[in-house]
């Protein structure tokens, strides 16, 4: 077994256990800290996927932005304290996660991904020469070809950021 | 390296997990953080594709069965899949505070964040 393997079921068991975790705990601040346990994960998941600018990214928005969002909202609300209760819905909430589990697992596992294309020379020719530089072959892809959609996004957040100023605004 | 559908099996998981919490909890922190894990899920799958799927496939398509001296232009296609993640990353931000936003401003209003008690829209 290659140390990937290995990295990859230490994750895979971290990521799901943790995500379980967020679903199940009780104490809803102990859900979240759960939840930067799993974003942790998934950056893991990124970096053997030859992805670690945008490990990096996730560590820096989802592990260190949106969890102190969540902590912050979970602290000011007071019913935090009534725990993270099942709504009636949850038999029926249970049975579709694990039908669409199943359904998804059986996609996967019964499609014909053509592994006689994956980890080949050509792939590895392509990936060094994509991957060898990861974050400025992005930066270039972005300022090139996604110059609109990335443009788009600034305004997207500009807009988001003046509607949650206005939203909780004291009146 | 392991195979491709481990990456998917693993990601199809917490995406599942993510849609019982979102269906099944009461508290709206609670689904909002279900609603993250679905996000994460669905990153993964893009980035495990991007790794596996599209170089090959995008060289051979566009540039002819033998590696192309163009090995610049395919590797821009293979990275499209890490620019996907980025843009979901930032909507799920964008997502996620005005999100929370709202659950502020209904706890300002009604003191309460149990999405089965706020249910204005029902009568």
């Amino acid at each position: 077994m290659s140390v990937l393997t290995v990295a990859f079921w230490v994750l895979a068991v971290w990521g799901i256990a943790s995500a379980l975790m967020v679903v199940h705990t009780k104490d809803i601040f102990r859900a979240a800290l759960f939840l930067v346990s799993t974003f942790i994960a998934v950056a893991g998941f990124f970096v053997i996927l030859g992805a670690e600018f945008l490990a990096v990214v996730q560590v820096l928005v989802y592990a260190g932005g949106i969890s102190v969002l969540i902590i912050f909202a979970v602290m000011f609300t007071r019913e935090v304290a009534q725990g993270n209760q099942p709504n009636r819905y949850y038999g029926i909430g249970l049975l579709l996660g694990a039908a669409l589990f199943l359904v998804l697992a059986f996609t996967v596992v019964s499609t014909n991904w053509f592994p006689e294309f994956h980890n080949t020379e050509e792939a590895d020719a392509i990936a060094r020469g994509a991957f060898s530089d990861s974050s400025g072959g992005l930066g270039a892809l972005l300022r090139e070809k996604f110059i609109l959609p990335f443009e788009l996004t600034a305004i997207l957040l500009l807009a988001v950021l003046v509607g949650a100023v206005a939203l909780v605004k004291e009146r | 390296m392991p195979p491709l559908e481990h990456f998917l099996l693993v990601a199809a998981a917490i995406f599942s997990i993510g849609l019982y919490g979102a269906l099944s909890r009461k508290n709206i922190i609670t689904v909002f953080m279900s609603v993250e894990l679905m996000f994460n899920a669905v990153n993964l799958t893009a980035i495990a594709f991007a790794k596996f799927l599209v170089p090959v496939w995008s060289n051979r398509f566009l540039f002819g069965p033998e590696l192309s001296e163009s090995v610049r232009a395919a590797g821009d296609i293979a990275l499209s899949g890490q620019v996907l993640a980025i843009f979901i990353i930032a909507v799920a931000a964008a997502e996620i505070a005005l999100g929370l936003a709202i659950v502020i401003a209904i706890y300002r209003n009604r003191e309460t964040i149990d999405i089965t008690d706020v249910a204005l829209m029902k009568k």
